[in-house]
């Protein structure tokens, strides 16, 4: 199972992921730059990722909760989503996310 | 020695669980803190980040919230009567001639002591800077995080970013004495108390505030006095808002901030340490919690306690050498019994 993250400068990295696993947690684990500051509590808004357009629609809406955290995300786009929040699992094998300028350490 | 100046045996840089109970341990031995923070209260990232989340790695409570651990936390450490300073980040520490700190905050407040105890966390709290070209150059006049002033925004046109509790509150204090006021958020929930949201709404329907869905494209003016906001609203369009203040609350973010330059030895960010005495690379200046490192470091708030513990004792032997210490547990000594204050 794979995603493809493209990081602040616009280069894309193909990254193992695990079942179950957070897509947070993927990139973070791979050493790749993302604050997520509450690691994962849906609590700090500091790990949004951009969706790739094909992907958005195939993903579990946001909860309450992370649409309320969103408001904490100065400039939120509408494929904006919070990485801690998307668990991953087969349908998702593939995903492309773009880090956020939000999440940067 | 200016009058201002406060003389104290520990000054504790940070009031997250870890610096609340440095004080517990600086107590048993007789040791007077202050503490500064930040933030406008104790907890530190529990009461900051999750306030009601559960813990279960707390030894002896199965289970315990960020807020109850805070709130215990507190009530532990009353007998000693720590003092608390909040709202107040501390710029400087520089080490004197005489062997004693110089502690000195960004509102301009000195304070003396002969141990520092770094207990900064994560970093600082700071409030999150929406990426909108040139707003450092409005910051502190036509740009503010936080109200400190009201009288600031007297007759001014007013700006308010957000949907929480911090901007609807200011919301209903500001409009009376703004000249206008806009309210901008991306959706029309919001995560504030109830009743504030209704009062929104009826100044809303009564014309005398403006609400708009959108977000912030852009700023205009000149030096730090700001003109207008551009705000691109949910349709796509862009609004030009007349505007002198802008208040935008998307919440905190920690940062390391100052505590880079204080001449410390740092391991990636994190201030190094011995894992006897926990002290830096400056004698007398201690660092517990996260916002240390050595060999084997675990960010728990278990290990910070236990950090806690083994400084104290350092700390104790520089502030009164020819003490001997006895080693006494709270059951038995009568002695701890009476400082705690249930003898
Ligand atoms: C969502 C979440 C869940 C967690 N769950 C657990 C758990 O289950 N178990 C566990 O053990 N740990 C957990 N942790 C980690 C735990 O919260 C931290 O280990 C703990 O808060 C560290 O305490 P501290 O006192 O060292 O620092 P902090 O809690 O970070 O407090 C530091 C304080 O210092 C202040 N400060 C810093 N610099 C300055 C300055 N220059 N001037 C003024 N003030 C300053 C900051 O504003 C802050 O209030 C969790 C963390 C998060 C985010
Ligand atoms: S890591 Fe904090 S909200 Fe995702």
């Amino acid at each position: 199972m794979k995603i493809f993250v493209t990081d602040y400068d616009g280069k894309v990295h193909e990254l193992e992921a695990l079942e179950g696993w957070r897509v947070m947690e993927v990139i973070r684990d791979w050493g790749q730059d993302i604050k997520a500051e509450c690691g994962g509590a849906c609590a700090c808004a500091t790990c949004e990722v951009y969706v790739d357009e094909d992907w958005v629609s195939k993903l579990i809406p946001a909860s309450k909760e992370e649409e309320n955290m969103l408001d904490l995300v100065p400039n939120v786009e509408a494929n904006s989503r919070l990485s801690c929040q998307i668990l991953m699992s087969e349908e998702l094998d593939g995903l492309k996310v773009t880090l956020a300028p939000n999440s940067k350490t | 020695m200016s009058k201002s100046e406060i003389s104290t045996d520990v000054i504790i840089i940070g009031a997250g669980p870890v610096g609340l109970f440095a004080v517990f341990e600086l107590g048993l031995l007789d040791l007077k803190c202050h503490l500064i923070d930040i933030l406008d209260r104790p907890g530190g990232q529990c009461a900051e980040l999750y306030p009601e989340k559960p813990i279960y790695d707390i030894p002896g409570f199965p289970v315990i919230s960020g807020q109850e651990l805070t709130d215990n936390l507190m009530k532990q450490i009353k007998p000693f009567n720590p003092e608390f300073h909040y709202n107040r980040m501390v710029e400087k520490v520089e080490k004197l001639k005489d062997g004693t700190f110089k502690v000195v905050t960004d509102e301009g407040e000195v304070f003396r002591a002969p141990v520092v105890v770094i207990a900064a966390g994560g970093g600082s709290f700071q409030p999150k800077r929406p990426p909108v070209e040139n707003i450092e150059q409005y910051e502190g006049k036509s740009v503010q995080y936080s109200v400190r002033r009201i009288e600031e925004f007297r007759d001014q046109d007013v700006l308010i970013v957000g949907g929480g509790d911090s901007a609807l509150d200011w919301v209903l204090n500001l409009q009376p004495i703004a000249k206008s006021l806009t309210l901008v958020h991306r959706r029309d929930v919001f995560r504030a108390a109830t009743s504030s949201v209704n009062e929104m709404l009826a100044l809303v329907d009564a014309g005398k505030i403006d609400f708009i869905l959108g977000q912030i494209a852009s700023l205009e003016g000149e030096g730090d006095e700001l003109s207008a906001v551009n705000i691109k609203s949910k349709a796509g369009d862009i609004r030009n808002i007349p505007t002198t203040r802008l208040l935008p609350f998307f919440g905190l973010t920690m940062k390391l901030g100052p505590v880079a330059d204080w001449g410390l030895e740092l391991n990636d960010n994190l201030i190094a340490v011995d894992t006897e005495k926990f002290e830096t690379s400056i004698k007398g200046m201690f660092a517990i919690g996260d916002i240390n490192y050595y060999p084997g470091k675990l960010k728990l708030i278990l290990s910070g306690f236990h950090e806690a513990a083994l400084m104290s004792q350092a700390a104790k032997k520089i502030i009164n050498p020819d003490e001997r210490v006895i080693f006494q547990y709270t059951t038995s000594s009568t002695k701890l019994q009476k400082k705690l204050g249930v003898k």
